[in-house]
Formats: C-alpha cells, sequence, structure tokens
C-alpha cells in the first residue's frame, strides 16, 4: 500500500513512482502536483531555517522604515505596524496583522527547527506530527512577501510628502521573504517521516 | 482520463491530509492517521456548508469595504477620507501607475474574481458537473495560491498609520473600509481552505456509499 498514494485535490489512486531528480510528479487526472523528489538529507533546509531564524530576529528587533521631515523623524517596526491598528481601536485588524507577519512566520520557524535539528542529530522528535500539522496549517496565512509589497506602495503614497528613510530591519526582512520561501520550500515532510524511520 | 478512474475512497481507502499515508477505512469508529494521528475523514468534513457559508459572508462584506474609506488622513490643509477606488486613483495621478495597477489587481479585481470563482466551483459541485472537471481543479488551485495578495491594502494601511504620525503634522487612522476588507480577504480564504476540491470529481456519483 505504501507504493499507491491518492492524489490530495481528486482522491485518485496512483503509484508511487520514482522521477529524475528536476521532475516533478503530476496527477494523471486533475494535473496538480504531487511530488518532487526529496533529499534525505536535511543540512539544505536545516540551513536555510536557520539563516531565517537569525533574519527574523534582526526584522523584528530594528525599525523597518523611517520617516523623516523637517528634522522630526517617525520609524516602523513589524510589531510596531500592528501595536499602531490596535492603538486606533482597530484589534482586530492589528491581530490580522499580527498573525500574518509575525505569529506565522515565528511558528514555521520553529516548527522547522524542532523537527530538522533532532533529526539532523539522529533522535526523534517527540511531537514531529503536531509540529508538520502546524507547519501545514499555518502555511496559507504567512504573508511577509506581501507585507513587503504593501510597504513599497505605502512608501510610494509618502514619497511626496516627506523623507523615506529604508531602516536595518528592511534589508532583513527582504532577505527573510527569500530565506523562509527557501526553507519552506526545501523541506519536505516526507523525508522527515523517512529520517524519522531511521532515528527510532 | 476515463470514467473508471478508482479514487481513494473507491478502494476503501482514506489519505491523510497531513503526511499522506493511505489507511483502510475502519467500519464504524472514526479513523486516525496511524502515523500522524491526525482524524481520518472520507472528505473534509461540512466542505460545502462551511465553503458556502464564508463566501456569503466575504460578499457581504465586500460591498462596505469598498464603500467605506479605509483610511482618514487630517493635516493642517484640512481632511480626506479615502475607500481603496480612490487610494488607486490618487496613486494613478500621482504617476506611479505600476503601483496603481497592483493596487487595483490585488485589491478590487483579486477578491471579486476569487468570489466568483469560488461561486462557479460551488455552483458546480451542487449541479453535479461531469465536464471541464480539470479546469475547475486548476481553478482552484490558482485561488489557494493567489488568496493571500489581497491583504496588500491591509498592509499600505498598517504601515501608513504607523508612519505619518502627529510629530509630522498629519495623521492617518484607519477606517472602517479597512475592517471589512480585511475581513473579507480572510474569510474568501476560509471559504478556499474549508472547501475539498475532491468533490469536484465526486460530482455524478452516490456519496458516501463507495462501490
Amino acid at each position: 500500500m505504501s507504493s499507491l498514494l491518492a492524489c490530495p485535490h481528486c482522491d485518485l489512486l496512483q503509484r508511487n513512482l520514482e522521477i529524475a531528480r528536476d521532475a516533478i510528479a503530476r496527477c494523471a487526472r486533475c494535473d496538480a502536483a504531487l511530488y518532487r523528489p526529496y533529499d534525505e538529507n536535511l543540512d539544505r533546509p536545516l540551513a536555510f531555517t536557520l539563516a531565517a531564524a537569525i533574519l527574523f530576529a534582526v526584522a523584528n528587533a530594528f525599525p523597518i522604515v523611517g520617516l523623516e521631515l523637517r528634522g522630526v523623524e517617525t520609524s516602523a517596526t513589524l510589531v510596531g505596524t500592528a501595536r499602531a491598528l490596535f492603538d486606533e481601536n482597530m484589534a482586530l485588524l492589528a491581530s490580522v496583522v499580527f498573525f500574518t507577519t509575525v505569529i506565522v512566520p515565528a511558528v514555521q520557524l520553529t516548527a522547522m527547527l524542532y523537527v530538522l535539528l533532532p533529526l539532523r542529530l539522529g533522535y526523534a522528535p517527540r511531537y514531529m506530527p503536531l509540529a508538520l500539522r502546524a507547519l501545514q496549517a499555518v502555511r496559507p496565512w504567512g504573508m511577509v512577501e506581501v507585507f513587503l509589497l504593501g510597504l513599497l506602495v505605502s512608501l510610494a503614497k509618502l514619497a511626496g510628502m516627506a523623507t523615506v528613510v529604508p531602516g536595518t530591519g528592511l534589508w532583513a526582512f527582504g532577505l527573510l521573504l527569500l530565506a523562509i520561501a527557501a526553507a519552506v520550500a526545501s523541506f519536505d515532510a516526507r523525508a522527515a517521516w523517512s529520517r524519522l524511520r531511521l532515528a527510532r | 482520463m476515463t470514467q473508471r478512474a478508482l479514487t481513494a475512497s473507491d478502494a476503501g481507502l482514506l489519505a491523510c491530509l497531513t503526511c499522506g499515508l493511505l489507511s483502510r477505512r475502519p467500519r464504524r469508529s472514526a479513523a486516525a492517521c496511524p502515523r500522524c494521528g491526525r482524524a481520518l475523514h472520507r472528505r473534509k468534513p461540512y466542505a460545502l456548508v462551511r465553503s458556502w457559508t464564508f463566501l456569503v459572508a466575504a460578499m457581504v462584506l465586500y460591498v462596505p469595504a469598498n464603500l467605506l474609506p479605509v483610511m482618514e488622513t487630517e493635516s493642517l490643509f484640512g481632511s480626506q477620507s479615502d475607500t481603496i477606488l480612490s487610494g488607486v486613483v490618487y496613486l494613478w495621478k500621482t504617476g506611479s501607475w505600476p503601483l496603481a495597477v497592483i493596487v487595483f489587481v490585488a485589491s478590487i479585481m483579486v477578491p471579486l474574481l476569487k468570489m466568483l470563482a469560488m461561486l462557479a466551483i460551488l455552483i458546480a459541485v451542487h449541479v453535479g458537473v461531469r465536464v471541464h472537471r480539470e479546469d475547475l481543479s486548476r481553478l482552484y488551485r490558482v485561488l489557494e495560491l493567489i488568496g493571500r495578495w489581497s491583504m496588500l491594502d491591509v498592509y499600505v494601511v498598517a504601515v501608513l498609520v504607523t508612519l505619518v504620525q502627529m510629530q509630522l503634522l498629519a495623521t492617518i487612522s484607519p477606517g472602517a473600509g479597512a475592517v471589512a476588507f480585511g475581513a473579507v480577504v480572510v474569510l474568501t480564504m476560509l471559504a478556499t481552505i474549508s472547501f475539498d476540491p475532491r468533490l469536484i470529481w465526486d460530482s455524478g456519483r452516490v456519496l458516501g456509499r463507495p462501490r
């Protein structure tokens, strides 16, 4: 039965075939992407995740962008944007912003580190199923790249009014977006399951 | 593909949506994945009811999201309130037309097209269409992919509110439209997530009774 798989998009039963390195297996009926060949070696996703975790810390610790007008300066941090909405009595909107730009990346990075680090060191993370499920559940809600685009749009709107000062957090944030995308893309849960079998 | 395609459900198997493992469907008791412990269902429970509910709520809120101001600017020169559309017009007039196009697509077109597409898929499932199912399936996957990008305007408002403070002799505060708009984005995403694309391929079959 392990040689069979069901397409998650149309439930068609198909054989689990070995495919070429750069190939991608697609469903014979609905054309959904089923799987890519995965690497048993967890070094690459682990490296990206560690890099992303450091960048996440920097992106949150420093202002992302500032605004300067006749010597007066204001600045925005990632948490600060959610905070500003909260202070305007927009708790609902503030929590959406906070959740999608801070909580979700934090959960993603924590879950991946929790799974990858022990497996890499050769023992089994006890709550791996829970971590993988959390990872899957929050994935659609991670919106760091959308936030960056929103940032650019708002800076364009302000450009005529005051001087825009890019902050340290901005560079970290731009790199964070790439690192998270690379970590999520290179992390294959099937590799984790197969490593788990070896670790036990 | 042929009409005789064998699905996991036909074969009495349940696929785990978290880890992909196939297991035999137990006769009576509720099933859990033997590998990762997730509850197993033949299809996502109450997929259609949930999807319809979220979709209708999103459609209702789409009206205030576009009519109410998303932000209010107050400065020495007076106050001004902006809806999503007037924000696009402002970007267009000030010469940043590429951004105007991006915001128009992300904030006005994408949510509208998403709701219409989800409506079409849901109606197709209820009617039980047996043609173009591959296209419907693909459409659903596009919805999953682009849903997040509509959040763009919420972030624009959030950043502007944070940066434009009293010291700069102007303040920007969020308007009720921003809440409605954020709700539309979240609700359309929930409508997509709670739907089960396998239902598209079940149409025309007798459900709940394998073979």
